[in-house]
């Protein structure tokens, strides 16, 4: 393994502040802090600018100055730059006049934003020579590290908890993946992983290529700011599972400002979270800047981490900006998935019914005014969390192949429908009266 | 009563290379002061400038989190396993 000859950027240990290169490397030999990826702001001015990220592909490699990427490495995925939509038909159903729906249930290549963390994470992967690659996952991104790693040539060992939402699995082993399921939840999954990657040498990427793969979520906040016209939103929205990507979207943020590419200005953030694991939406409504660990029961499964790792700073976070977290029942949940399928034409997973409910919630209870300009961050695509949708739906009678049949059926079943034609009409061309 | 207690490659470099040994700690608070005895090194690595067990540091029992089964106030039992393992989390900076 080699160290990257880049100076840009290197893990810090944010407690002792020594330095350590880039390696694959999760925590700090001496204080055992986690460490982050730093960067040398100075030495990007200048060439992270409007103009150059315009000049650059539609993906996320367009802010690749920002990203932590081995010199030399030639990303060849068009991972990301997903629409940020005006949503104005959801804003008028919760009383909201300025919301935008960032919408990563369409991020290649396999429809959720770990997407683009998994692109970040494997090209270090790569430089750093591992042959086998992992992930402990509650789904997306075992499938994103399945297909990337495919992409690249490497082989992926994904571990994930045994009751994950069959196509989830589906999407994992289709690339060739071996999937292991572990019985137990995602903690469970989690620390089994920590002891593979110090025992096998694999590069598990939210493990030992976690500070790498971090970053990688940074690409959310940046394309906001760009798809607003290179302007930081009032709020944002974020759904919360270990609490990382909240808080890499205010990084990405907090860069931008640094680099004079976007206007200073207070952005507050919203955790959101199921009411079946809510350690830290539960953490930042008593004001602690801790966390207490909880056995995940929702159908969110993609959130349901009971002792987030970044909980406690996602907490502090979400706290010191004057945000606020809230969580939702699964019935909400539900509700949420289908209200932005109905309004936007969306179709979110269970975490993005947890967002949407979460954000008329806010709306309704005032924490977010009608007119800011705000965006609620969709994570992942509902394709692949089908399951709480069954039955939610009347299983119609099939009609025969006549229109007569059909005007008839439509007539029994949603005469609303039949609009712009009279009456009478209808009846002439139908024939049936 | 003796207790097994596992450690991760990044904390046995404290303790010579052990990565397993037995104790007779009765509680978390016990197994942090005899690391203290035997393995000045590794008490000094995983505890707080207030002799707490660092808060980066995950603890298990037989495969659960001890803050689940009472944390300090846990009492281990003859064979337990009790594995420390650093947490995974992004930083602050």
């Amino acid at each position: 393994m080699s160290e990257s000859s880049c100076t840009v950027y290197e893990l810090k240990c944010p407690e002792c502040k020594k330095g350590f290169g880039n390696v694959p490397l999760s925590a700090c030999p001496d204080c055992l802090a986690p460490l982050e990826v730093q960067y040398d702001l100075d030495s990007v001015r200048g060439r992270f600018t409007k103009e150059s990220v315009a000049a650059g592909p539609a993906n996320i490699w367009r802010y690749k100055e920002l990203l932590p990427i081995p010199e030399g490495h030639q990303p060849d995925l068009p991972v990301g730059f997903t629409p940020l939509v005006k949503a104005d038909r959801l804003g008028k159903r919760i009383g909201a006049t300025n919301l935008y729906v960032k919408n990563d249930a369409v991020c290649f290549p396999t429809l959720s934003f770990k997407d683009r963390v998994v692109a970040v994470a494997l090209a270090n992967a790569q430089h750093f020579g591992f042959d086998v690659v992992g992930c402990s996952s509650t789904g997306n991104l075992a499938n994103s590290v399945a297909a990337q790693s495919t992409r690249l040539g490497l082989r992926a060992c994904i571990l994930v908890p045994s009751d994950l939402e069959p196509a989830k699995i589906l999407n994992t082993q289709v690339y060739g993946a071996k999937l292991v399921r572990i019985e137990g939840n995602y903690d469970h999954v989690n620390r089994l992983c920590t002891l593979i990657a110090d025992e096998y040498k694999w590069g598990f990427v939210n493990v030992n290529l976690r500070p790498y793969y971090a970053e990688g979520s940074k690409t959310v906040g940046y394309e906001i700011a760009e798809q607003l016209g290179w302007r930081l939103p009032d709020n944002i929205v974020c759904p919360m599972a270990g609490g990382s990507l909240i808080r890499k979207i205010k990084k990405a943020f907090a860069e931008l400002v640094a680099l004079g590419i976007v206007e200073d200005k207070p952005v507050k953030f919203f955790g959101a979270q199921a009411t079946g694991c809510s350690p830290i939406s539960h953490s930042v409504k008593n004001g602690w800047d801790d966390i207490e660990p909880q056995r995940p029961n929702t159908i969110a499964r993609s959130l349901a981490i009971g002792n987030p790792a970044d909980g406690p700073a996602a907490s502090k976070m979400i706290q010191s900006t004057g945000g606020y977290a809230e969580d939702v029942s699964d019935v909400e949940i539900v509700s949420g998935i289908q209200e932005l399928a109905e309004t936007e034409g969306i179709f979110t997973e269970t975490a993005g019914g947890v967002t949407t409910a979460v954000t008329a919630k806010l709306y309704a209870d005032g924490r977010i005014g009608k007119d800011e300009l705000t965006v609620s961050v969709i994570t992942g695509n509902g394709l692949k969390t089908t399951d709480p949708l069954v039955g939610k739906f009347a299983e119609e009678r099939a009609v025969k192949p006549r229109l007569a049949e059909f005007d008839a059926f439509l007539r029994e079943s949603d005469a609303s429908l039949i609009t712009g034609v009279a009456e009478e009409e209808v009846e002439l061309v139908g024939g049936t009266k | 009563m003796s207790i097994k207690v596992v450690l991760p490659t990044a904390l046995a470099r404290h303790t010579d290379g052990q990565k397993a040994f037995t104790s007779d700690a009765k509680n978390l608070p016990g197994l942090i002061a005899e690391f203290g005895e035997k393995f000045p090194a590794l008490a000094e690595n995983v505890k707080d400038e207030n002799g707490k067990l660092r808060k980066f540091i995950n603890v298990y029992v037989n495969d659960e989190d001890i803050r689940f089964l009472g944390g300090d106030g846990l009492e281990f039992a003859d064979g337990d396993e009790i594995m420390l393992i650093p947490s995974i989390a992004g930083g602050l900076l």
